[in-house]
């Protein structure tokens, strides 16, 4: 019951945060700011995860791979389809809905226990719409920016540690890239992408949002939007799964 | 002039406010005053609109705020200026951005304009020259004040201030008090301040309401205030052994 009531009120949220700006020039600059805050800034971490995941699929692959009847370049196919189909798009987006998520629940949240929102509400702005939209387009923008960036350091990762570890040749390992490609699967891996963005600031916002007391609130807050953004990405991709890949 | 008729408010089932009526003067400063958890900030928070009320009418110069969409309220709600308890200023923005958000947000105003208007607006508060400070580089005292300058940034014809000497040494609150009375006389707006410290009481009470219980207790000024008879008013205002003493030394002169 109390679930459905949060649903209820989550998807009133977004009624209320979808709506036409008080100022489109504050909504741009504020939308540049958090390309910059949830986006640029998760770079690094991003970059870091997807070399060594790379590099470790790509190993794991090869260790594993004891049939004389499998061709070489196996590896490289092997690692190109993980890391398109479900590495980059869900991994990565369950990493940032633990780094944006509670960096989200947790600057919206201080702004209500410290009253921030309710001046921005007496001013006569719509507050949610000010602090949320901004945050969804960036995230909308630059999630799928994001991935490809993975993709790209994670096949790079895996030809680094095959090459390094002496397992394969350059050319082999782009062969089993380039191996048996299907285009759609960018576009199903770039549309988990965006539904998993939204999810995470959406649903991180909304625990900031309604958050009520003060610092430690704030604080389970945080938590909360990344168990429960995280749980609203595996359903969200066993879901988008189903209807993108199997029907 | 802001009229408040037969307000009520519960939370989970537990009522809060009980139909209270008041009218709240143009160009003075009116006080609700009360022990804490008494309804203070609940009635001030159901007349700008951040809770809703359950029953009754808000009124802001006869026109009735809660029968308003959205929009309605947000054009009244320029209309108004808030200072809040811990200031509540933009932490990411500087003390001149704070004063100039309202402005960029509303008005058609040029650059130039804006930050004419900011300038006054901290000069007009003793703080000209510090528009480049952080709200986090500035004192309690400080804060307040450019609360109080963002405030007023926008002309409003409603003041609010919740508890604007909380957290402040006494000499900083006459500071705050002056300031507010001030502002209330030079443009003649409806100032509501939410307090239970007796010195602002005395110094700038000109219209209190006392609330006790969630209901209205008790109105007048602060010169009725010291001689009412009503023991729940007598107990909040001769709460403190100095206001005792001063009580006493009264009576004997009387005699």
């Amino acid at each position: 019951m109390k679930l459905l009531q949060q649903f209820g009120r989550y998807i009133l949220m977004l009624s209320v945060v979808f709506t036409r700006p008080n100022r489109w020039r504050f909504f741009w600059k504020h939308t540049f700011l958090e390309i910059d805050q949830i986006g640029i800034n998760s770079l690094p971490i991003v970059a870091l995860m997807s070399t060594f995941m790379g590099a470790v699929i790509a190993l794991q692959t090869a260790s594993s791979m004891e049939s004389p009847l499998l061709p070489d370049y196996t590896v490289g196919f092997i690692t190109q389809s993980s890391t398109i189909l479900e590495f980059s798009p869900t991994i990565i987006s369950l990493i940032l809905a633990g780094k944006v998520g509670s960096n989200v629940a947790s600057e919206i949240g201080t702004m209500r226990v410290t009253e921030q929102i309710d001046a921005l509400e007496i001013m006569g702005v719509n507050s949610l719409n000010f602090l949320v939209l901004p945050k969804i387009t960036a995230a909308l923008v630059f999630f799928p920016v994001l991935v490809v960036f993975s993709m790209a350091l994670s096949m790079f990762g895996g030809w680094l540690a095959l090459l390094v570890s002496d397992l394969t040749t350059t050319e082999i390992y782009i062969l089993g890239i380039r191996s048996f490609f299907n285009p759609f699967h960018i576009t199903y891996a770039l549309t988990k992408t965006l539904v998993f963005g939204f999810l995470i600031v959406s649903i991180s916002s909304f625990y900031g949002y309604y958050v009520k007391g003060g610092s430690l609130d704030v604080g389970r807050a945080s938590t909360q939007a990344v168990v429960s953004s995280s749980v609203a990405i595996l359903i969200a991709n066993f879901i988008l799964t189903q209807l993108m890949l199997l029907s | 002039m802001i009229e408040v008729k037969q307000v009520s408010k519960s939370f989970n089932g537990q009522k809060v406010l009980f139909d209270i009526d008041h009218v709240f003067e143009e160009g003075q400063v009116n006080l609700i005053i009360g022990q804490s958890g008494q309804g203070k900030s609940v009635l001030a928070k159901c007349i700008v609109g951040l809770y809703e009320a359950d029953a009754g009418q808000i009124l802001f110069d006869k026109r009735n705020f809660t029968e308003m969409d959205r929009n309605e309220r947000s054009n009244i709600r320029q209309e108004i200026g808030m200072l809040f308890q811990g200031a509540a200023l933009f932490d990411s923005m500087t003390v001149e951005q704070n004063v100039m958000f309202p402005l960029q947000m509303f008005t058609k105003m040029t650059k130039a304009e804006i930050q004419a208007r900011a300038d006054f607006c901290l000069d007009r508060v003793n703080l000209a020259g510090r528009n480049k400070l952080m709200p986090s580089e500035c004192s309690g005292g400080m804060q307040k004040r450019v609360g109080i300058a963002r405030a007023i940034a926008m002309n409003p014809r409603y003041l609010f201030c919740d508890e604007p000497n909380s957290g402040l040494d006494p000499k900083t609150s006459i500071v705050i008090d002056k300031l507010i009375r001030d502002i209330t006389q030079e443009y003649k707006i409806t100032t509501v301040v939410i307090t239970h410290d007796m010195n602002s009481v005395m110094e700038i009470g000109d219209h209190i309401l006392f609330i006790h219980q969630g209901k209205k207790w008790w109105e007048g000024d602060r010169h009725s205030i010291i001689n009412a008879t009503n023991p729940e008013i007598e107990s909040f205002v001769y709460a403190s052994s100095f206001m005792k003493e001063i009580r006493s030394l009264l009576q004997k002169k009387a005699q």
